[in-house]
């Protein structure tokens, strides 16, 4: 859906800040989240993990467990069946392991009993043989021949020769001769980098709530990103047809993509229907970290050839990414996005993804775009340190903007890149004056995003107001977003129209909130749900004029007569039109489905300041600006948010958080104490620039904005290092004391 | 385990409720009271979500015994308001966009009454280490910080 012709159009209401529809029940605690729920008769499900990275499952004895009082029923991978869909099948065997155990933490077995307390007690008393096998954790190490196999036969056929059967997909991209870009180099540079896997961090543990009746229907309450996502995946498992289910998504107390699949609902729904009542499951923290998430990790290495006045003349990056026990496709969002950010004659990336003994990597905030544009922003500073050139100067020299071929493929339409660079060049922060180990760097940040699958039902309501039916789950205050965008096109109140989310049977098929998706597909639907109603109310004032539809016209929240019969009658609004619906033929609604596209790419720029203590290693932000296109902010305070919400995540994975795994392959550090997310004293404000280069896709310019905010921040901050105290960082986290090594072996 | 009968005070209110010697305050809160207000983000005292007071003090109601209840005064988030008034630091953090999923709100709020109560002119490096021990994995933070100063102005000129 194009960009309106009238895009100059001065909006209303799009731009404001009025408070979110959802505040009050927020602030309250009387916002129902995954763990809130209830329903009368409930049991209490547990899970029990593998306490081993890699291991056959002999045997699962739980003859004692059943026995105990108040236990009602255990389940294996046994009592699902075998999906012929293999993404359900490996979401089914990541929840329960078939035959072997995959990972330290692989769900084994699950019972349900009448208590939290008694479930718990079961889970001692269910008896696993395994036979331990050799694991692999390393991404090289997994790829090499000979490496423990983690699965068998999952390798696309063009993985080449000489690697592991662990290594499953290959990707290359790019365009140009790679030879002839360094032979017009003047310097060359290739570095090796690793990013450790990070988990998503969401502070609301995976929840539900399944009752499954001896009719087979069944209702899932649960907290997601996607509940239609959790509706076909969990039908397939369970065998159900897809109007049998009723998924209703919580409140989501964060996602990040981390809730974009689902780790215990299949379990849940088949101890309901093994005891027939409503079981409740609410994972604990360690099982989140054990079970869920987590991010790749990464080993890379690029090179880039530059000419002395910084134009880069070639690029080239080779990325692994392991992504756990299964199958993913990481990789391939990795280096697509690599040099994206950059206008080149000679580009080529390849990728290959790897499968490990590790929880199974679920989607994080632009899946696989941190990680390749860290190494590439790192080599792209150690030229502008090297040849003496300003760092955003080189980027503006290089920066991809309408008209160029991307790295990836598509010809870029327009994008918002060198006026995020400009706004940064001219900002005060990036002159203002730095002291002993403080530093400066920056980073270009990038994300594709992404439309999809999206219907929107609009309901006039007779007392002149709007009710918005939608299915995408709300984590950053989408609701407020879309009654925005409803309340502009209608010319009504925003406080006129609510917008609720619906349940899978209350509306069509809604692809998950992800990709930065919702304020720009969702919105895309509901401006046009409103046009469909406009165009029924107007028909129903021409009606009771007594002239042609055509003739009238909606302006201002009012049906008006125009052309020969401007003038002759009153405007009707929106609340007079809705009062005698009833009698002009009954209710008025609008309604558009769509799969959109045109989602329109993003870029971001970072400014980072840190100052880094040379006793310690211990690396402080001192100041952080965050430059981004959004193409139009429909509620500016929500698109500041989202970047200084993924700014600091970015922050967080650069500093600190990492998966650390002892010679057993087992995760050290499950818990937040020693998983270490930001908090606020670690942090200064994050200032934020909002740019506004509208969207050729969007009617209003909206461009997902969620999702670019956590590329740049890990180059931002190597590169703030290096400046700060002469050391380049290639693997991540900087964590104090890899910090403090590498500055003692500078000597 | 042989369960326990408890008398408290719970947002003013007098309350009874019987649990067992394993069961956390949180645990008591949430499921034998209703008051799902009181998040648990990780039942080791690590993230926060979970803060009430108890006799004044900000405390993690994870790492609190339901029996410890006994006598003692118990404020939640059900309680931050007074009838549909809303506390000024609740009003803020609506106003000023303080939220997104929502899921720290109410730890955050509870342990940020807790701060100005104490301290009604903080700075804001005095508010970021009051709320250290309260993950946002949302925000980073910044809204919040902005919101709890304009809200402890307002109560200062209330």
């Amino acid at each position: 859906m194009a960009l309106d012709l009238h895009a100059k159009r001065v909006f209303k209401q799009v731009g404001t800040r009025p408070p979110r529809p959802d505040g009050v029940d927020k602030v309250t605690g009387r916002a129902m989240f995954g763990a809130d729920a209830t329903a009368p008769g409930m049991l209490f499900a547990r899970v029990l993990r593998s306490p081993h990275a890699h291991a056959v499952i002999k045997s699962i004895d739980a003859a004692d467990a059943l026995a105990l009082k108040g236990v009602k029923a255990v389940v294996t991978s046994d009592d699902f069946g075998l999906p012929e869909d293999m993404f359900a099948r490996d979401v089914q065997d990541n929840c329960l392991a078939r035959g072997k155990a995959l990972y330290h933490g692989h769900g084994v077995a699950a019972v349900a009993a009448i208590s939290d307390a008694v479930a718990k007690q079961a889970l001692k008393l269910i008896k696993v043989d395994y036979k331990v096998l050799p694991h692999v954790t390393d991404v090289d190490e997994a790829m090499k021949p000979g490496a423990p196999v983690v699965q068998e036969g999952r390798s696309e056929e063009n993985v080449g020769a000489g690697l592991s059967q662990n290594v499953t997909t290959y990707c290359e991209f790019g365009h140009g001769d790679l030879k002839a870009g360094f032979a017009k180099a003047d310097k060359i540079i290739e570095r090796s980098f690793k990013t450790a896997a990070t988990h998503q961090g969401y502070i609301e543990p995976h929840a539900c709530l399944a009752s499954v009746t001896s009719d087979g229907k069944a209702d899932l309450w649960c907290c997601t990103q996607g509940q239609f996502a959790v509706r076909t995946v969990c039908a397939e498992i369970m065998g159900m047809e897809a109007s049998q289910l009723r998924v209703t998504a919580s409140e989501i107390g964060g996602g990040f993509g981390g809730k974009t699949t689902v780790f215990i609902e299949p379990i849940a729904l088949a101890l309901s229907r093994k005891t027939g009542r409503p079981v409740k499951m609410v994972m604990s923290r360690e099982e989140v970290f054990k079970a869920t998430g987590p991010t790749v990790s990464s080993s890379m290495d690029v090179k880039i050839g530059m000419t002395k006045d910084g134009r880069i003349t070639a690029g080239e990056a080779k990325l692994r990414y392991q992504g756990g026990a299964f199958p993913t496709g990481t990789v391939t969002m990795g280096a697509q996005s690599a040099f994206a950010a950059y206008d080149l004659e000679a580009v080529r990336t390849y990728g290959w993804n790897v499968m490990t003994n590790r929880p199974k990597e679920a989607a994080y905030r632009a899946p696989g775009a941190p990680m390749a544009i860290f190494a590439v922003e790192s080599v792209v500073d150690e030229f502008c340190q090297e040849l003496g050139l300003d760092p955003l100067d080189v980027r503006l020299k290089n920066a991809a903007k309408k008209g160029t071929k991307s790295a990836y493929g598509p010809t870029f339409d327009e994008i918002g890149l060198v006026a995020t660079l400009e706004a940064a060049t001219a900002h005060p922060h990036y002159k203002a004056p730095l002291g002993p180990n403080q530093g400066r760097g920056l980073s270009c940040g990038f994300w594709f995003n992404f439309g999809g699958n999206t219907c929107v039902s609009l309901n006039i309501n007779t007392d002149g107001t709007v009710g918005i039916t939608e299915g995408n789950p709300d984590i950053g205050g989408s609701r407020a977003s879309i009654s925005l965008m409803a309340a502009e096109e209608l010319g009504i109140a925003y406080d006129k129209v609510r917008t609720i989310i619906a349940d899978t049977n209350s509306l069509g098929y809604n692809d998950i909130t992800d990709g930065s998706r919702v304020t720009f597909s969702v919105g895309l639907a509901t401006i046009e749900a409103a046009r469909n109603a406009i165009r029924i109310m107007c028909a129903r004032a021409a009606k009771i004029w007594g002239i042609d539809e055509d003739a009238v016209v909606w302006e201002d929240g009012a049906a008006k007569p125009s052309g020969p019969n401007a003038g002759d009658f009153e405007p009707m609004t929106l609340a007079d039109i809705a009062a005698v619906s009833a009698e002009t033929g009954g209710p008025i609604a609008g309604h558009h489905e769509v799969n959109a596209d045109g989602a329109g790419v993003s870029f971001g720029v970072h400014l980072a300041d840190v100052e880094v203590d040379p006793e310690t290693g211990a690396t402080k932000v001192l100041r952080y600006t965050v430059f981004q296109d959004a193409g139009r902010a429909v509620h500016p305070d929500y698109v500041e948010g989202q970047m200084q919400g993924g700014a600091v995540q970015g922050i967080g994975w650069a500093l600190n958080e990492e998966y650390i795994y002892n010679d057993e392959g087992k995760l050290q550090n499950a818990g937040f104490l020693d998983y270490r997310v930001p908090v606020a004293s670690d942090l200064p404000n994050i200032d934020t620039v909002i740019l506004e280069i509208p969207n050729p896709g969007h009617p209003y310019g909206v461009r997902g904005v969620g999702e670019t905010p956590i590329v740049p921040p890990l180059a931002a901050l190597a590169n703030a290092v290096s400046r700060a105290v002469g050391v380049r960082m290639t693997e991540l986290p900087m964590s104090p004391p890899k910090l403090l090594k590498a500055l003692s072996g500078k000597g | 385990m042989k369960s326990m009968h408890i008398s408290t005070t719970i947002n003013g209110d007098s309350a009874e409720f019987v649990c067992g010697p394993d069961e956390t305050l949180l645990d008591v809160l949430r499921n034998r009271l209703g008051l799902t207000g009181a998040k648990e983000g990780c039942g080791t005292g690590d993230c926060g979500a979970c803060s009430v007071t108890l006799n004044g003090r900000l405390v993690c109601s994870c790492l609190v015994m339901g029996a410890e209840a006994e006598g003692a005064e118990i404020t939640t988030i059900e309680g931050m308001a007074e009838g549909d008034q809303l506390h000024p630091l609740q009003k803020a953090f609506i106003d000023h966009a303080a939220l997104q999923c929502g899921i720290c709100t109410p730890g955050i709020l509870v342990a940020a009454k807790a701060l100005l109560d104490k301290n009604p002119d903080p700075t804001d490096t005095e508010v970021r280490y009051w709320l250290a021990g309260n993950l946002c994995r949302c925000t980073g933070y910044d809204k919040i910080i902005r919101a709890v100063q304009i809200a402890a102005k307002e109560m200062r000129s209330a």
